[in-house]
């Protein structure tokens, strides 16, 4: 496994995660995640050659309900924007994520 | 009842008989549980919030007479309460006020309970000491140059501080057990999909487990028991009945197999001891103990570590300061840890070499515990590798949490129901060390049963002892 992980690394993943990250942070996460992964690497001395994995551990399958609209727990147009940070009559105002030019 | 005892102190079973019998008021047990908040949660920082309307609700329950009858409940601050600030102690959330409950809240008000406050948690419930909460760490009540402990640090502290009468908490791995272990309460981690996640924010969907930590067990059977069921808003909720856990606490333990574990794993020398006491009283009520081998629990870091960092890149995804609270700038340190490293080990490329051979060894754990319970009823292990730690003890540390409840993560990780309750008192520092007691998935009964027999004959139980 990858024992140590450089800035740049840090710098693309703070990029595909959307957290914006100091050039400080860059190197404090960097020496984090070595530190993490060191850790995590016995897993490479098990054998798990032919074991399926766990995704879930209380063996439901396909748990699904009616295509129908609870119209108890919907929320008024009022209540749904309450939290928002900006909005614009009566909707969310969200940030342009379309380049201009 | 003493007169001169504050009602605060009671646990929920005697508040409930008092206030049914008309012996206590509800203005008695408010006023004493404001005292005692008054008095303390400055210096302590466990509740974020209080509830305004907290004292009406308990009148209009006891009117109601509601099973709980209005008695204060202390509830984590990642569980959305309908018209009460919700943070999960981020200042992402630090203004966010939920216009619906969570599955829990809902039932909790349905039995009669109040939301009285919201309690302190490391941010997002990353971490196991509250010092990574973004409103500044709670400290342990039974000795403040310690931490409560985490990541329901807060909800540990308010039993602990008698500052409720019974607290609601979340565990992904350790998260209601270890801070219950150092604030000398009981907590109970019930079985995966036995309690609904509906409305708390999320931190590894596939482990996470809403619970009580309570002044004793038989608090928690109770507490256990409204908030437990199916849920047709989460999928994962289970579709077993919901059994009477009060049957539990009358059978004892004579017969019942027990395995010791991890007592062979480096660090434990110092609990050991205690450990081996409480399961000497065991067995002096006539269970049967055995020193038992399992898979190495440092196994079970890696594999928590990798799946919970996948979970949370993926849960925290949601937070865009869009439709409620701020944008993704005011994560704090742990949640961009954990985003991150979760991002990376999903990302093309090191998915497999990192997520998917950590799904499979928790194949092997889930096989593991299979094997054990053929032979054993239960497991036994210390809930912590020590007492709570000093204030600070998280610092430069990325991996704290996860060594601090290495005992713990095995049953987490393979949805197992467990729970810690105090095994020792160190007369110097007045801190606790808890025992932790796992059964197989839905046999939360077990685990209570135990529990409540190994308090029932000890003295460890701070609030048994003020009867």
């Amino acid at each position: 496994m990858a024992k140590k992980v450089s800035t740049a690394q840090v710098k693309h993943i703070a990029n595909l995660a959307n957290i914006p990250i100091t050039t400080r942070e860059q190197q404090e996460l960097a020496a984090a995640f070595s530190e993490t992964l060191a850790v995590v690497d016995n897993l490479l001395k098990i054998d798990i050659k032919n074991i399926e994995p766990t995704h879930q551990v209380n063996d439901l399958e396909n748990v699904l309900r009616e295509d129908k609209v609870d119209e108890e727990r919907m929320f008024s147009q009022e209540e749904a924007l309450a939290n928002a940070a900006r909005t614009h009559e009566g909707y969310f105002v969200v940030p342009r994520v379309i380049d201009e030019n | 009842m003493k007169t001169k005892t504050s009602a605060a102190k009671l646990t929920l079973k005697q508040t409930l008989s008092l206030l049914k019998s008309g012996e206590l008021s509800l203005n008695e047990l408010y006023q004493d549980v404001d005292e005692a908040v008054e008095i303390s949660n400055k210096k302590l920082n466990i509740y974020l919030t209080l509830a305004d309307d907290a004292r009406k609700r308990a009148d209009k329950a006891l009117k109601d007479k509601t099973p709980w009858l209005g008695v204060p409940i202390a509830v984590k601050d990642n569980i959305c309460t309908k018209d009460l600030r919700t943070t999960a102690s981020s200042t992402v959330l630090e203004n966010f006020v939920p216009q619906f409950d969570a599955t829990v809240s809902k039932r909790l008000k349905e039995a009669g309970g109040v939301v009285y406050g919201k309690t302190n948690l490391d941010a997002w419930a990353h971490g196991s000491s509250t010092e990574t909460s973004q409103f500044g760490r709670t400290l342990n009540p039974r000795n403040p140059e310690h931490l409560p402990g985490g990541s329901s640090g807060g909800s540990a502290a308010a039993v602990a501080a008698d500052m409720c009468i019974a607290a609601i908490g979340t565990e992904t791995a350790g998260s209601i057990r270890q801070p219950a272990a150092w604030c000398g309460v009981v907590g109970l981690k019930p079985t995966y999909g036995r309690v609904s996640r509906f409305g708390i924010a999320a931190m590894a969907s596939s482990t996470d487990s809403p619970g009580p930590l309570t002044k004793t067990t038989e608090d928690a059977t109770i507490v256990l028991y409204h908030l437990s069921g199916r849920d047709p808003l989460e999928a994962t909720t289970g579709q077993q009945e919901v059994p009477d856990f009060t049957k539990a606490l009358e059978k004892g333990v004579k017969g019942l197999r027990v395995g010791y574990l991890y007592h062979d794993i480096e660090g434990l020398e110092k609990v050991n001891p205690y450990i081996e006491a409480a399961l000497r009283v065991l067995e002096d009520m006539g269970a049967e103990v055995e020193s038992a081998k399992a898979m190495d629990p440092h196994h079970a870091i890696s594999v928590y570590t990798i799946v919970q960092r996948g979970e949370v890149s993926s849960n925290l995804a949601r937070y865009d300061g869009i439709r409620y609270g701020h944008g993704r700038d005011m994560f704090g340190d742990e949640a961009k840890r954990r985003i991150m490293l979760g991002t990376y080990t999903l990302s093309k490329g090191y998915a497999d070499q990192y997520y998917n051979t950590a799904q499979k060894v928790r194949t092997l754990f889930r096989k593991d515990f299979q094997r054990l319970f053929e032979r054993y009823d239960i497991l036994v292990s210390a809930t912590s590798p020590g007492y709570a730690k000093k204030v600070g003890a998280t610092e430069g540390s990325a991996m704290f949490g996860e060594l601090e409840d290495m005992l713990l993560e095995p049953s987490s990780i393979t949805g197992l129901p467990g729970i810690s309750i105090p095994c020792y008192r160190d007369p110097n520092t007045n801190l606790f060390l808890g025992m932790n007691i796992v059964a197989p998935m839905w046999r939360e009964d077990l685990v209570i049963q135990t529990a409540h027999a190994y308090e029932m004959h000890t003295e460890w139980n701070s609030w048994r002892n003020n009867k």
